[in-house]
């Protein structure tokens, strides 16, 4: 089974520790055992949602917001920019949630 | 483990070398040439340097901190003798903190071949100097100062690379050693998780204005530390990354903000400012490179700096050993030369995070007891010392404060 590790008992997302495809992942971490079942493929060092998380509700992994929902979150989603956008940095939906790149910029 | 002894060099200002190095340094682009040469096949001689040819009041200090650094114990200056940074003061105050020293213009030394001999005759005196002057001490954890910074991170850096150094970090300063974490970009909205770890209300006041002062740094660029890379590797926002940075300070509190080329007061976990001050921000980056950021670690008196890497860095630094740690075992096999500690073990369930920690710190006193690390022994030397503000005095006092 594929690994994922909850950092502190409350983060409502957990780290993949090798890239899984939809299928269910055993949750590391000194506090939580179980499993979130993966509803898309999520790659290693991405994050699985482990609670359903409503629109604009805080993202919470090393028990401190990490930024906060831009719409419904469900257990076993992946969560990363197309869902979750930072409180501080303005950019933040700017970039392209797969390869990281910035749409913001005009190159011409 | 906590009664480690070791040999090391007493400075006259009471800190304690892990080596004994000679240092030259140039103080313009125009003379690097040379003092590389000079330095060149040498053992024990590295080389930093100022590429500017006009002064800078905190490249000076910087340049002043690293040629007093407590691994130095000579000096040679090198200028070209046009520029406006002067290699006579250098060796002066390098003279005044009891080390011996040397300097000379290569203008009127003549070409770039006399120049190099008698650069090379210089520092072949200066290494003499440095043995036979050398006090040996024993040294434990308590005169130890560690510097950690991370680069080229990915989502194992926040996992198992910084937390393993935070782990350390905490065995040291519970040993009465200095610990210094930097990076204040990297500590977006951790405002409150900082302010709760000052050791003091000075301490947090210090820590609420650096922390201030960082975002507005961000918000006046339009840019924060967080690149394409890490979103690709999994972190989403600069608050994530933030964290997993923040994670190599350990958990023991915040002695107090220290800036460029200030030693920390006294034992502990210091914070350390090379955020550019107010007026003049958008005058130098505030960590164009990881390099850059080993510099400010070293000018505290970091006698060994840690290096924590995901993907994988080749770089080392002058003056102090640079270690390398990793959080990625696969990075660890594929760069095994260049990496010194694999951390990914922590995520792999082989080793703990206590375990890893104590294994580092057996790496650290190794090092500290002469043992070369991984980019030491490669010979990597690099340094980057720019034009930057801090502690400006007023608006007037203009770009050279």
């Amino acid at each position: 089974m594929k690994r994922c590790l909850q950092i502190h008992p409350s983060d409502n997302v957990a780290t993949l520790l090798e890239d899984a495809g939809a299928e269910e992942a055993g949750i590391l971490g000194d506090r939580r055992n179980g499993t979130v079942v993966l509803r898309e493929p999520v790659r290693m060092g991405h994050k699985v949602a482990l609670q359903n998380i409503p629109k604009d509700c805080p993202v919470v992994k090393y028990g401190v917001t990490i930024g906060l929902s831009l719409c419904e979150i469900q257990e076993g989603d992946w969560v990363h920019l197309q869902n979750v956008r930072s409180q501080v940095d303005e950019r933040s939906s700017a970039f392209d949630a797969v390869t990281g790149s910035a749409k913001d910029t005009t190159y011409e | 483990m906590s009664d480690r002894r070791w040999q090391g060099y007493l400075r006259a200002d009471g800190r304690k070398g892990i080596r004994n190095l000679v240092l030259v340094v140039y103080t313009v682009e125009c003379a690097r040439h040379v003092a590389h040469e000079i330095a060149n096949g040498e053992d024990g001689v590295h080389v930093i340097g100022f590429p500017g040819c006009y002064d800078n009041e905190y490249a000076i200090r910087l340049m002043l901190a690293l040629a007093r650094h407590p691994n130095v114990g000579g000096v040679l200056a090198v200028g070209l003798g046009c520029e406006y940074t002067q290699p006579r003061r250098i060796a002066e105050i390098v003279r005044e903190a009891e080390r011996p020293a040397e300097w000379f213009y290569i203008q009127e030394q003549g070409g770039t071949r006399s120049s190099i001999a008698h650069g090379k005759a210089m520092v072949s005196n200066l290494k003499v100097l440095v043995q036979s002057r050398a006090r040996l001490a024993p040294m434990c954890w308590a005169d130890l100062t560690v510097g950690a910074e991370c680069g080229g991170s990915d989502a194992t850096s926040g996992l198992a690379g910084n937390p393993v150094v935070g782990a350390f970090f905490d065995r040291l300063v519970d040993r009465g050693g200095r610990a210094i974490f930097e990076e204040t970009v990297e500590m977006m909205g951790l405002r409150d998780v900082l302010l709760a770890r000052a050791a003091s209300p000075k301490a947090a006041l210090e820590v609420a204005a650096a922390y201030d002062k960082a975002v507005r740094y961000c918000q006046s660029v339009h840019q924060y530390s967080v690149s394409p890379g890490n979103f690709a590797g999994g972190l989403t926002t600069i608050e994530e990354k933030s964290m997993g940075a923040v994670a190599k300070s350990g958990q023991r509190p915040i002695q107090g903000v220290i800036r460029v080329s200030q030693q920390p007061a006294g034992p502990g976990l210091w914070l350390l400012d090379s955020v550019p001050d107010e007026h003049f921000m958008q005058f130098g980056y505030t960590n164009p490179n990881d390099t850059e950021g080993l510099m400010d670690l070293l000018s505290a008196g970091s006698q060994i700096l840690l290096f924590i890497t995901g993907r994988g860095s080749v770089i080392g630094c002058p003056i102090a050993p640079l270690i390398k740690v990793t959080g990625n075992s696969q990075t660890y096999a594929r760069m095994s030369e260049d990496m010194d500690f694999d951390a990914g073990r922590v995520l792999s369930g082989q080793v703990t995070l206590e375990q890893a920690s104590e294994e580092l710190m057996d790496l650290v006193a190794k090092v500290a007891s002469g043992t070369p690390s991984k980019p030491e022994a490669l010979g990597h030397r690099e340094y980057f010392i720019m034009y930057k503000h801090q502690n400006t005095p007023s608006l007037e006092a203009g770009c050279r404060a």
